[in-house]
């Protein structure tokens, strides 16, 4: 199973598209390791520095709608080449949420009001989670602070995870 | 209790409910192109599973980047080549017969009503006109898919919208479904199936309704679906006639997919779209909708008119019929890619692609290129275009460029106004 755990990198915008995660440009690489240097590459928020942000950061943090657009797997690879396999949204768009799990990657939805409050007391600080997947449960650590935070994770989810990802599981199954 | 259009075929597809309401279905047919099938098969070939369900269910294009423009566009070319060879899939469309794969698959005939349908691509929702179920999938789900010949997906929940009124002269399907993205949003049926029904697309062509489904990923919907009629009848004749006595039994065959009265759906609305106006997106998000006329005169570098949202035969007509004896204003680029051979073709034989380029177009081969910023039309930074296409996303079609999401119409008169500007309406 991958590594769910780590420094979180904010992401405060809704609709964050899988263009800007992963421009069309780089669609023509055949290797996931090739991606790891465009990771959200023209990706344009305030306070984000992808040269210096993305390095040490294992958790993505966003609000709603998450990789909407285009089907382009090469959206969690490129997170994943980049150690980054857990992102937490509002919400994600269907698609790129199915390649997560289907790479053996998280994608947990928490409420609106939750998100809100992680950001609130992480952003702009040193701030990392700790996953229980067993429990599910989130440690959100902030400077010395830490809270609880649990989540759901659908049966089949788990079971994507558990089997590191849908390949193995499908030619097993079926 | 009554089912949906999609539940009706999930059900009769049926092959593993392995916990909740996720479905395992099995597929009639899986779509590969050469972006996202190449890490499908090296995936596979890793695993030790170079192997396909079934061949004759497969069905291959090369049209994201067609010619290929560098090396690797080149290789990605020659492993899915070399791929098709290798497993006798004969349905490989290479170039001189290749076309924008939402376009061309539909053409072949290899969509039909009832019909599950995956692909690695956002846009496999168009096929959804048939009254298939058609979804866009990431390379492991399409990976599966070419294995297995099965996917997996959560049962579908609904969200049906009646389409109603009298369509406004100089108002086309780009226009109708701007205006339900714009009104449900970029999220508004993330989800969900969105079902096209009602008076305004019981009238539409297939070419028509392929335009509403192609968006509805950009409202978040898994597939756009539409009933199938004697429209889908009379387009799909050629390749059915085999298999049913008349066109009247093959329609009454296909009509049991339809949604029951009683079907329970997440939503419905009517959509009026009598007052409707051309429309254009602003910004960088395809619910960022407004009228043409409160953003005529905003610069435009670039005119393209192609993909598989509106490059069909019927949108170069209505483009044609603009540009017809008139040229291109001088500070603008223009340019036309009809979707496939067969519309190129037709469009030669109709003298459409005289017109075009006697009103200054470039007109390029059937390709997706200039769409997602890969090929054949790409912005330099700070320029904008006017596009049939279906993504406004920042940088979509080139780094620092911005895309206006407009009908063939408006794309026509722009190009001839030089700035953004909606057709006359005669």
């Amino acid at each position: 199973m991958k590594n769910f755990s780590g420094r979180i990198l904010f992401l405060d915008r809704a609709d964050i598209n899988t263009d800007e995660i992963i421009p069309a440009k780089y669609l023509t690489e055949i290797t996931r390791e090739a991606l790891q240097p465009y990771l959200l590459e023209d990706f344009k928020l305030d306070g984000f520095d992808p040269q210096s942000d993305i390095s040490v950061s294992s958790v993505i943090v966003t609000r709603s709608n998450f990789g909407c657009g285009s089907s382009r797997e090469h959206a969690p690879w490129a997170l994943e080449a980049n150690g980054i396999n857990l992102v937490i949204a509002e919400s994600f768009a269907r698609i790129f949420r199915q390649n997560m799990f289907n790479c053996g990657m998280l994608a947990v939805e928490l409420p609106a009001a939750t998100i809100d409050h992680i950001i609130e007391i992480g952003a702009g600080n040193q701030a990392s989670i700790q996953t229980d997947l067993d429990a599910s449960c989130f440690a959100l650590e902030v400077e010395d602070q830490v809270e609880k935070i649990p989540f759901q994770l659908a049966t089949f989810d788990r079971t994507l995870i558990e089997a590191g990802g849908w390949v193995e599981y499908a030619d097993a199954n079926y | 209790m009554g089912k949906t259009i999609a539940q009706k075929i999930f059900d009769s597809h049926l092959i593993d409910n392995p916990a909740d309401d996720i479905h395992v279905i099995r597929l009639d047919a899986v779509f590969c192109h050469e972006i996202t099938t190449p890490v499908a098969i090296a995936d596979l070939i890793d695993r030790g599973k170079d192997r396909v369900f079934d061949p004759s269910k497969i069905k291959v294009v090369i049209d994201h980047v067609s010619p290929a423009k560098d090396s690797k566009t080149a290789m990605q070319g020659k492993i899915l080549r070399s791929w098709a060879l290798r497993h006798q899939i004969t349905d490989f469309f290479d170039i001189g017969q290749n076309g924008v794969c939402h376009a061309l698959f539909p053409e072949k005939g290899f969509v039909r009503p009832g019909y599950t349908v995956i692909m690695g691509d956002s846009h496999t929702c168009t096929h959804g006109a048939f009254g298939a179920f058609a979804a866009g999938v990431g390379s492991t789900d399409l990976a599966v898919g070419i294995l297995k010949g099965v996917c997996a997906f959560h049962y579908p929940a609904t969200i049906k919208i009646q389409v109603t009124g009298e369509v406004p002269s100089g108002v086309y399907p780009k226009d109708i479904i701007l205006s339900i993205i714009g009104r449900i949003g970029v999220n508004g049926a993330t989800g969900n199936v969105i079902e096209f029904t009602g008076p305004v697309v019981d009238r539409m062509d297939m070419a028509s309704r392929m335009t509403l489904c192609n968006m509805s990923v950009e409202a978040g919907a898994t597939c756009g679906i539409c009933y199938p009629d004697r429209v889908t009848v009379d387009y799909l004749w050629e390749f059915i006639h085999d298999a049913y006595p008349s066109k009247t039994a093959a329609l009454e065959s296909y009509q049991q997919l339809i949604s029951d009265p009683d079907a329970q759906y997440s939503q419905t609305l009517e959509h009026d779209v009598s007052t409707l106006e051309p429309l254009t997106t602003f910004g960088y998000r395809p619910d960022n909708v407004k009228p043409v006329r409160e953003m005529a005169g905003t610069p435009i570098d670039q005119v393209y008119i192609g993909s598989c949202t509106n490059g069909r035969i019927e949108d170069l007509r209505v483009a044609a019929g603009i540009l017809k004896d008139r040229h291109v204003d001088p500070s603008i680029r223009a340019i036309v890619a009809p979707a496939t051979p067969q519309v190129f073709n037709q469009a030669l034989a109709e003298g459409i692609i005289k017109i075009f380029m006697d009103a200054g177009f470039c007109v390029t081969n059937p390709t997706c290129g200039a769409c997602l910023g890969m090929s054949n039309g790409v912005l330099a930074e700070g320029e904008v275009c006017a596009a049939t296409t279906n993504r406004n996303f920042n940088g979509r079609m080139g780094k620092g460029g911005t895309v206006h999401l407009v009908s063939p119409a408006t794309a026509a008169a722009t190009a001839l106004a030089g700035h953004l500007a909606q057709a006359d309406i005669k």
